[in-house]
């Protein structure tokens, strides 16, 4: 077949015009993962390649009290973090869907923290739970609820909830934001029509928001969870998982073993040990995400 | 079952009138058609009627009770949108039961009044469907199906049938008629199709830009209406409108048209003499003869319908609309006489657009 002929070809032209896409999919996402994931099975370390191992790393890994610990603080970071941001963000549709004055300015402030780049804002929540001159505690102290200054980071609990709190910040906006692109999707006339029918706000809420908007919260909560499990640089900046470990996550465990600890191999181990946790994220936005009966 | 007052009412939207003092009564039991072109204020009339929208002044009664303060839950009504605004992920039957479960009906009693709903509208065999499963005229069922086992007062349709195809709107036309006449409820019913609204109302309120043309019963409008506007929009095809002037009083009005025609009323009018009028008429009255004593006319267009023909003629600088109830032997071209039935020929004041009335005798 000639040239000329084969560029007519519909197949081969759709072909042709995909390969720079899986190139772009093979060179940056396929090949980190896949090299990711052999170096799991190896025992390579900086300025070493590695010999196969097989499963030793996790078998390792699965007896490491700070590598069950950063599993166990993944999980409640994520748990708590995507909980509050899903009350909080759909308060916050709900009231932006309202016809509120200075709606799109304050639309606008909304998106703020989402702008800021994270390590420049996870900066500022450093210096608001410093020790010495954190702005909370001086409030408090102003007046006069406490007598001494809080040690947000110095406590494993506090400093948790301090990073969680910094998350919630940080997340809010997405989920706000496309829970009220959601919302504005729901025609008025449901709600004229509840009215009628004698729905209270709350009944309204309850049978015909809520119902609607589950396909969005789907997909939004799915990305929410996957962002805040795979958490890195609000932790790295603020507490760089301590103290004591307690927060460290999956994420910043698995650079702290492999780059600046030089174990490869053990750090990619507990990277890939994230997958299953992902997928099963993903999954369930898949069957969330599934059709309803009533879906066009 | 209830009546409803309509007292002076105002609407503005910011600094916009809508509704300039609306005054209307819909005696218990009747169905009044509120009907217009786009923008008349019929539909905020009736959501203000629902409580959709607030009542910027004058008062609406129902059954007796002004309603200005009250929550839509409260007035007893019921409505069918537009666009249907069906619940989409409820079934058809959670559809019609919705205000129900929400007054916490008991379920025996509630089964009983939504299977009733259905068995009148011929639901039966879809309650477990999803709208989007519906067809355009089933979804327009079950919105009518939700209004029903409410069993309100009164019953708000907004231009129900204007997303169906016309072969279907001619069925429920009849279809809603009839649920009327069964259930006797009271009812409004807005629409710009002037067909709709002869073929169904008991009572036709024609409105323009906010006012208030003209109150009747359809063949009241046909046969009297108040001015060139109502004549124009009630009927189709429309009136013909031919400037003519008063040029004779007497015993009879003599008009001349502005063909230099001179026509003879049978009857007397109150005209100034001199006075710019507009002699209406409808197409259906008059004939069209091949000579004789009429107006000249030129035949441009000829559109044989079956039963009746419609012609489009030019009468002086006009063109005029002629319907006649047979075939006809004349072609496209032909110059015939135009012979006006006066006796049923209505007459405007050019300026005003009001009726000119028949003088006392």
């Amino acid at each position: 077949m000639s040239l000329s002929r084969l560029l007519e070809n519909r197949n081969f032209l759709g072909f042709l015009f995909m390969l720079p896409a899986a190139a772009l999919l093979l060179v940056f996402l396929t090949y980190p993962l896949g090299l990711g994931t052999w170096l799991g099975f190896t025992d390579a370390k900086i300025g070493r390649a590695g010999v196969w191992v097989g499963l030793e790393n996790y078998i390792y890994l699965f007896g490491d009290q700070v590598a069950r610990l950063s599993l166990f603080n993944t999980v409640f970071y994520t748990a708590v973090a995507t909980t509050v941001k899903f009350a909080l963000g759909l308060w916050l549709a709900l009231l932006l869907n309202k016809n509120l004055p200075f709606k799109s300015f304050i639309r606008a402030v909304i998106l703020l923290p989402y702008i800021v780049p994270t390590a420049l804002s996870a900066l500022a929540f450093w210096w608001i739970y410093d020790t010495q001159f954190s702005i909370v505690s001086w409030g408090l102290v102003r007046l006069g609820l406490i007598d001494h200054y809080i040690d947000f980071l110095g406590d494993p609990w506090l400093a948790r909830a301090s990073v969680i709190v910094a998350n919630i910040w940080r997340g809010i906006p997405f989920v706000a934001i496309c829970l009220l692109a959601g919302l504005q999707t729901i025609s008025p006339s449901y709600y004229e029509a509840a009215v009628l029918d004698g729905a209270t706000p709350w009944q309204m809420f309850r049978y015909i928001t809520l119902p609607l908007l589950t396909p969005i919260i789907a997909v939004v909560m799915t990305f929410s969870i996957l962002f805040t499990f795979t958490d890195f640089q609000l932790i790295y900046v603020l507490t760089r998982g301590g103290p004591l470990n307690a927060t460290h996550l999956m994420a910043t465990l698995s650079f702290q073993r492999a780059i600046p600890g030089g174990a490869l191999g053990e750090g990619a181990a507990l990277a890939t040990a994230m997958v299953p946790f992902l997928l099963a994220a993903i999954l369930f936005s898949y069957f969330g995400l599934q059709r309803r009966a009533w879906q066009q | 079952m209830a009546s409803v007052q309509i007292r002076d009412v105002v609407k503005n939207f910011g600094d916009t009138k809508i509704l300039h003092g609306v005054s209307v009564d819909i005696a218990d039991g009747e169905f009044a058609v509120l009907v217009g072109p786009s923008g008349c204020g019929k539909s905020t009339l009736l959501r203000m009627i629902a409580g959709l929208e607030e009542i910027t002044g004058g008062s609406i009664s129902i059954g007796g009770r002004e309603v200005n303060q009250l929550p839509p839950k409260e007035r007893d009504i019921a409505m069918v949108f537009q666009n249907y605004a069906l619940y989409p992920h409820m079934t058809v039957f959670d559809n019609m039961a919705f205000s129900l479960k929400l007054a916490k009906v008991p379920r025996a009693e509630l089964d009983k009044k939504v299977a009733r709903a259905a068995e009148i509208l011929g639901l039966q065999q879809l309650l477990e469907r999803y709208p989007r499963q519906l067809s355009g005229g089933q979804r327009q069922r079950v919105a009518m199906g939700r209004a029903i086992v409410r069993n309100p007062q009164v019953f708000l349709f907004d231009e129900p049938l204007s997303n169906l195809d016309a072969k279907l709107r001619v069925q429920m036309r009849t279809e809603i008629r009839e649920l009327h006449q069964n259930l006797k409820s009271t009812s409004v019913y807005v629409t710009h199709d002037q067909i709709e609204a002869m073929t169904m109302a008991d009572k036709i309120v024609v409105m323009r830009d906010g006012h208030i043309q003209q109150v009747g019963s359809p063949l009241e409008l046909y046969d009297w209406p108040a001015n060139v506007f109502v004549a124009g929009f009630i009927g189709s095809p429309s009136m013909n409108f031919l400037p003519a002037t008063a040029v004779e009083g007497g015993d009879k009005t003599q008009i001349l048209l502005a063909t230099g025609d001179a026509l003879t009323l049978p009857y007397l009018v109150e005209v100034v003499l001199g006075q710019p009028l507009l002699l209406g008429l409808r197409p259906e009255c008059c004939r069209l003869e091949a000579t004789g004593d009429g107006v000249d006319a030129e035949i441009l267009v000829i559109e044989p319908t079956g039963a009746d023909t419609v012609l489009i003629c030019r009468v002086g600088k006009t063109d005029i609309t002629v319907v006649l109830h047979q075939r006809t032997m004349f072609k496209v071209g032909d110059r015939v006489k135009w012979l006006p039935d006066l006796a049923r020929a209505h007459l405007f004041n050019e300026g005003s657009g009001e009726r000119v009335a028949i003088a006392p005798r």
